[in-house]
């Protein structure tokens, strides 16, 4: 589109760098407090220069964490974190493309009942079930364990539909050359629909990791043991009290190093991530 | 190598009766063509003989073998679909040789079969690139490369060239006869082209709402059409059909339009009064209603062998009787003379 309007191209231009500013600055600060001292962190206004504390900090929070708050190490709640956040997307894309496989390619008794079963539990995440389902995983005996913290969070509608969708893109006709070809449905499933869900899983990856890494008040409720925590978990458990009593350096550099992964995930995946919305090979 | 055999074929979904009985004999070796309109069950009864569909009633034998509870795979039959169905993710190569894997054939023998089925089909030259790289015309030689491939008994053909544009069916066309003349293997082929049915087969299957209208060669279908509705879809433009009193009865007068000749008012056996003319160049076909005198408004097509000048007004023709064709009106059925 060519336009030649220059009061336009200045307003939508001035909107666009307050755009940039409201989410960049913030970050700005967070970074420039995670290179200051404790005292530097405290004095009014906060100088918008970097410290030269960056490596002390990092070093001090990956590991042994604040020395007022929360003292484990950043370094495993990373791990917790990571953990939590590829077993997330790994466990529902796994239930779900086979579900979807189910829906769309076999007819058995009830097919559609169960369809919207599923798609009906969309209406019901974590946070609406989370007392009984807290119930269920304490009973099970499963707080402060992996399973407890992301069993829960692997049943996906949104991942079943998605793969349901686009398995309905794929004409009926590639199912049935693969039957007269002599393959089993599994052997379709595998060789045919996995290798053309490529891009779907990876979009889903992308999207799926995030939501996992950015737990809050799953992990809160079931990490209560110190080793369990998750990195967003670890800033909560970092802020003790009065506002002079927190390490704000110490939990800046914890906050920048919670951002880090999905960041370097989202950057790394996507050219993936944007071909699985958009495209489709067939 | 096998004949096929469909002894009283039947398929109902629910209630609705789609194939109303069909029987038949494919020879080893034959060309058989299943033409039809649209809806007129011929895709259903060849999905039923390659077991994409249950058989309701009767019976389909694949050489001697009754196959009516056998799966796909089992059949001994090689499929081309008519959007080709290539798997969009594996090589020309990947996608002929994945049926030999799945039956676990040795890596050699796949490769010496994809080898000669791709020099056969002149797809050397393609076979690592993807489908989506590869021309209409040569996804639709894949698909057939698939089916050779496999060295199957008999080629089930769901409309293969329904997908390209004219000039390539046409060359497709003359590819699938030089190949069925190379190989010989019994093939079975659903197409609602009137042309194609005529130019492949050996013998064709007309088809209308669930029933086999007519069973025979080519020509003879064409020289003696059935019922009004074979004469009316083979052939184009197709039969003129005027209804006319005869002794006792009334009938359907069928005369092909290539079969009324211009003549001297005097001599003339119908009139026509002119609304359309179309030049073809090789011949002119005249489009127009026959005159109140002999009969009814009736609209008829006249192909004539030279170029007429005029856009209206009437043309006079006449037929030699030997070469027209009665109908019962009400049943429709040709009326033996």
């Amino acid at each position: 589109m060519v336009e030649n309007r220059p009061w336009l191209t200045a307003a939508s231009h001035a909107v666009l760098i307050l755009g940039v500013l409201a989410v960049a600055f913030p970050l700005y600060v967070t970074f420039v407090a995670s290179t200051q001292s404790f005292e530097q962190t405290l004095q009014m206004p906060m100088s918008l220069v970097p410290g030269d504390q960056m490596v002390k900090n990092y070093s001090q929070v990956l590991g042994a964490g604040t020395t007022t708050g929360s003292k484990a190490a950043v370094s495993s709640m990373l791990v917790n974190s990571l953990v939590m956040a590829l077993a997330i997307p790994i466990g529902k894309t796994a239930i779900s493309i086979i579900s979807a496989f189910a829906i769309v390619y076999f007819r058995f008794p009830l097919r559609m009942f169960f369809f919207w079963m599923i798609f009906i539990t969309l209406m019901l995440p974590v946070e609406v079930r989370i007392i009984p389902t807290f119930k269920v995983i304490a009973d099970l005996g499963m707080l402060n364990t992996y399973a407890g913290l992301t069993v829960p969070l692997i049943a996906s509608a949104t991942a079943t539909f998605l793969f349901r969708q686009f398995f309905m893109t794929i004409p009926d006709e590639l199912a049935e050359a693969a039957r007269v070809d002599g393959a089993s449905p599994m052997r379709f499933f595998v060789d045919v629909l996995l290798p053309l869900s490529k891009t779907t899983m990876a979009a889903l990856f992308v999207i799926q990791f995030i939501y996992g890494w950015n737990q809050y008040l799953w992990p809160l409720l079931i990490a209560t043991d110190e080793s369990m925590y998750t990195a967003v978990i670890g800033i909560k458990r970092m802020i003790v009290g009065s506002d002079a009593a927190n390490e704000w350096n110490l939990i800046m550099a914890t906050a920048i190093l919670a951002m880090l992964p999905p960041a370097l995930v989202v950057m790394l995946m996507q050219k993936w991530f944007v071909k699985g919305l958009v495209e489709t090979e067939k | 190598m096998a004949q096929i055999s469909f002894r009283d074929v039947r398929k109902t979904y629910g209630t609705l009766q789609v194939i109303h009985g069909v029987s038949t004999e494919v020879a080893d070796g034959e060309f058989v063509v299943i033409v039809g309109p649209s809806g007129c069950g011929k895709s259903t009864l060849l999905r039923m003989v390659a077991g994409l569909e249950t058989i309701t009633g009767g019976e389909i034998a694949i050489g001697d073998r009754v196959v009516n509870q056998l799966e796909p795979k089992d059949r001994d039959i090689a499929m081309v679909f008519q959007n080709y169905a290539l798997y969009p993710h594996m090589s020309v190569y990947g996608n002929m040789a994945y049926g030999l894997k799945i039956r676990g054939l040795a890596k050699s023998d796949i490769d010496a079969r994809v080898k000669r089925a791709a020099e056969i089909l002149e797809l050397g030259a393609f076979l690592e690139r993807r489908p989506r790289q590869l021309s209409g015309g040569q996804r639709q030689r894949v698909a057939m490369g698939r089916a050779i491939v496999r060295e199957p008994a008999a080629f089930l053909f769901d409309e293969p060239l329904s997908n390209l544009d004219a000039k390539l069916r046409v060359q497709m066309r003359a590819e699938l006869q030089a190949l069925h003349r190379r190989l010989g293997t019994t093939s079975l082929y659903v197409t609602h082209d009137q042309v194609e049915a005529m130019t492949l087969a050996h013998r064709m299957i007309v088809m209308n709402a669930g029933r086999a209208e007519q069973i025979g060669a080519p020509l003879e279908v064409y020289a003696t059409p059935a019922t009004t509705f074979v004469a009316g879809f083979i052939g184009s433009p197709p039969m003129n059909l005027i209804p006319q009193r005869r002794g006792e009865r009334d009938v359907l007068l069928g005369v092909r339009p290539e079969h009324l000749e211009p003549c001297a008012a005097g001599d003339a056996m119908l009139t026509v009064d002119i609304d359309l003319v179309e030049p073809l160049g090789s011949d002119t076909l005249v489009y127009g209603h026959l005159a109140a005198a002999n009969g009814s408004g009736v609209r008829v097509a006249v192909r004539l062998h030279q170029s007429v000048d005029a856009r209206t007004g009437h043309l006079a023709v006449r037929y030699d009787p030997s070469k027209a064709h009665h109908f019962d009106p009400q049943s429709g059925q040709r009326i033996a003379t």
